[in-house]
């Protein structure tokens, strides 16, 4: 594996939104998002849409997605697990293909989390039974591609859990 | 205090080919309207989230007119939405608001401090340009036109007489003949696809 390939460049992010067709990224900021944030700001195909707390997200996504645009939520996996009942609702209930970009803080690899919001994420998906993709680098944002086709398939929300930070953070 | 079904009358003749977004209103609206292909009944997927839905939808159509009538307890529970709406500020967004004061679907409980809290000050800090708030049918009545004739987004706020239901939920008449899913199919057969 190159030096590159280690690391998940936000940019190759973006360039799958962008491949996907999205239109709108819902999303809430976290401490490992800022480098793509700045790339969104600057892109014109994508509309950003800043909400409060994360379960307002998934009614928003609804909204869009009713509306025929291709949104993606963008969110810690913190904010997720406060999201339970909206997501259940707006996207689960009502059917919404969406793909949720989940930033998997705490993630370690290995289970010897000093995190509880790694320890729950995937328990938490599990539960409302909702498929999830993992990506750390480069090589693995086909996943993402993925993410979207199941969505689609499912007719409901799939989640990609991002376990490492974009690498340019502590730039 | 307004009622409900008074008030949708009277918006009825302002409507135009607008999207209703009817919330807790549905149960009045749907015997009044008279394009229900363009009305947006999803009784309620998750408390909290109409507001949120419906900004979601008027930026994914800027084109179209949309008409959300929120309740007060579902804004308390997504308070934060209304930055967010106010800093997207879809022009064509119109959020009404029936504040009854109660929760009247499980029996008429108060919402915290229900009779002194001022939603469209609330809304109007959040960002919302235009702001209004009505006790009286009158009242509505004689601005109605020119607030739906005006750009978005726009926050109205309506003191409602409270429909308390005290009927035991399995027990209940449901008022809405179509599925949440036929709304959906049934609304973008009539909006087309998004350009």
């Amino acid at each position: 594996m190159t030096q590159q390939s280690a690391e998940l460049s936000p940019q190759t992010v973006l360039d799958e939104l962008k491949k996907n067709g999205v239109t709108h990224v819902v999303w809430l900021p976290d401490s490992e998002t800022n480098w793509l944030y700045l790339l969104m700001q600057a892109e014109p195909t994508i509309d950003l849409i800043t909400v409060s707390r994360e379960g307002q997200a998934f009614s928003t996504a609804a909204g869009l997605a009713v509306g025929g645009a291709k949104p993606v939520i963008l969110i810690q996996n913190t904010g997720l697990q406060e999201s339970g009942d909206s997501m259940r609702g707006w996207t689960m209930g009502m059917h919404i293909p969406v793909v949720l970009m989940v930033g998997y803080r705490g993630y370690t690899r290995h289970g010897d989390n000093s995190d509880t919001a790694a320890t729950y994420t995937e328990p938490f998906l599990n539960a409302y039974n909702i498929k999830y993709y993992l990506i750390e680098n480069n090589d693995d944002a086909g996943r993402i591609t993925r993410a979207f086709e199941e969505a689609d398939k499912a007719q409901g929300p799939v989640a990609v859990l991002v376990g490492d930070e974009f690498h340019g953070f502590n730039r | 205090m307004i009622h409900t079904e008074e008030m949708f009358k009277v918006f009825a003749q302002y409507r135009g080919n607008a999207i209703v977004i009817p919330g807790r209103g549905g149960r009045h609206w749907h015997t009044i309207t008279d394009q229900p292909s363009r009305d947006v009944p999803l009784g309620d997927p998750a408390m909290g989230g109409h507001g949120s839905f419906g900004l979601g939808f008027a930026l994914a159509r800027p084109n179209e007119k949309v008409i959300l009538f929120d309740s007060e307890g579902d804004i308390l529970m997504n308070m934060g939405a209304l930055p967010t709406i106010a800093e997207k500020a879809p022009p064509n967004f119109y959020h009404f608001m029936l504040d009854n004061e109660v929760y009247a679907t499980t029996g008429g409980q108060p919402v915290p401090n229900a009779k002194n809290i001022a939603y469209d000050v609330i809304a109007k800090g959040s960002g919302y340009p235009y702001t209004f708030s009505f006790d009286n049918l009158e009242d509505f009545t004689n601005n109605i036109e020119a607030i739906l004739n005006a750009p978005g987004p726009v926050f109205v706020a309506l003191k409602v007489h409270p429909e308390v239901e005290n009927v035991p939920i399995g027990q209940r008449i449901r008022w809405n003949p179509r599925t949440r899913d036929k709304v959906i199919e049934d609304l973008q057969a009539a909006i087309g696809p998004r350009k």
